[in-house]
């Protein structure tokens, strides 16, 4: 598979989500998706997200779009902001499935959108292309 | 669909909702849970030592509630974080809070229209069975209850308009 051919080195991602059980569990999927994962870094907001990025090089974002402090679209807006993490790509993963808040977070600078409850081999199409270059 | 399900005073078009309703919590167990509910005996009570609410507001105002007793609620985090039950520890009541979150937006976005106008809260879970919930209009319900391995789970969606 073209995906397993590319990815020479584990992914290093940062999961971005106020709910520490839902960072566990979208880790989780990811491995159980094939991803293989460096220890994976964690933020409970896009502010905290921010901080933790410009101390931290990674290769992949998947984010929350509802969260207190700052919130996942607003996170996106400032990402560019980050020297060594503008052109990471985003995955949103959220509960909000409206056709509107895909566009939104599409248009903001998403590279992918997947909508809870999710199994593995969604997160797997969705984020795999990502990672791939291919969305 | 098989489950024990009660009208609350609600109107025939919420009478429809208990399907729709009853699919969304079922979808988030079988798939971030791993586990199918099944329905319960008629009559079937539990104690509600945890009960995770979502509110929702928009074009439907009204608040989702989750009740199970302490041994669901552990179990689900168990099955959630994928760790032994006797691993589990204080992330039941977040556990339990994105359940319910997730069985409400899932709700929603099953009904023509809510997903886009209708929001909703971050989860808020209570534990503890010694409470009375007042809603603050004499507002309708619909009432889901189902079995998770064994143990009564009971989905309400109070609906204030």
């Amino acid at each position: 598979m073209a995906f397993r051919q590319i990815q020479l080195m584990p992914i290093r991602a940062l999961i971005i989500d106020d709910s520490s059980v839902m960072r566990k569990i979208v880790e989780r999927s990811l491995r159980q998706a094939g991803i293989d994962l460096a220890p994976v870094l964690e933020a409970g907001n896009g502010a905290e997200a921010l901080v933790v990025l410009q101390e931290n090089q990674v290769d992949l974002i998947l984010c929350d779009v509802n969260m207190p402090v700052m919130d996942g679209l607003e996170f996106i807006k400032q990402l560019p902001g980050v020297p060594n993490a503008k052109d990471v790509p985003v995955v949103m993963i959220t509960t909000e499935g409206s056709e509107s808040h895909v566009v939104q977070a599409l248009s903001s600078g998403a590279r992918g959108y997947i909508r809870k409850p999710f199994t593995p081999e969604q997160v797997r199409e969705h984020v795999v292309p990502v990672l791939a270059g291919k969305s | 669909m098989n489950s024990h399900t009660q009208v609350l005073a609600a109107n025939s078009s919420h009478e429809n909702w208990i399907p729709l309703l009853e699919m969304a919590v079922r979808e988030v167990f079988e798939l971030m849970l791993g586990c199918q509910l099944t329905a319960p005996a008629e009559g079937a009570e539990t104690t509600p030592e945890f009960t995770a609410m979502v509110g929702l507001a928009g074009q439907l105002c009204g608040l989702l509630s989750i009740r199970c007793n302490g041994k669901a609620a552990a179990l689900m985090t168990s099955k959630m974080l994928g760790v032994d039950l006797d691993k589990v520890g204080p992330e039941v009541s977040d556990a339990l809070g994105e359940v319910c979150n997730m069985a409400a937006g899932n709700f929603k976005n099953k009904i023509a229209g809510l997903a886009e106008g209708c929001m909703l809260s971050p989860p808020t879970v209570v534990t503890g069975s010694d409470y009375t919930l007042h809603s603050l209009s004499d507002s309708p319900a619909i009432e889901v209850r189902l079995l998770f391995e064994g143990m009564l789970i009971v989905i309400t969606l109070q609906i204030n308009s």
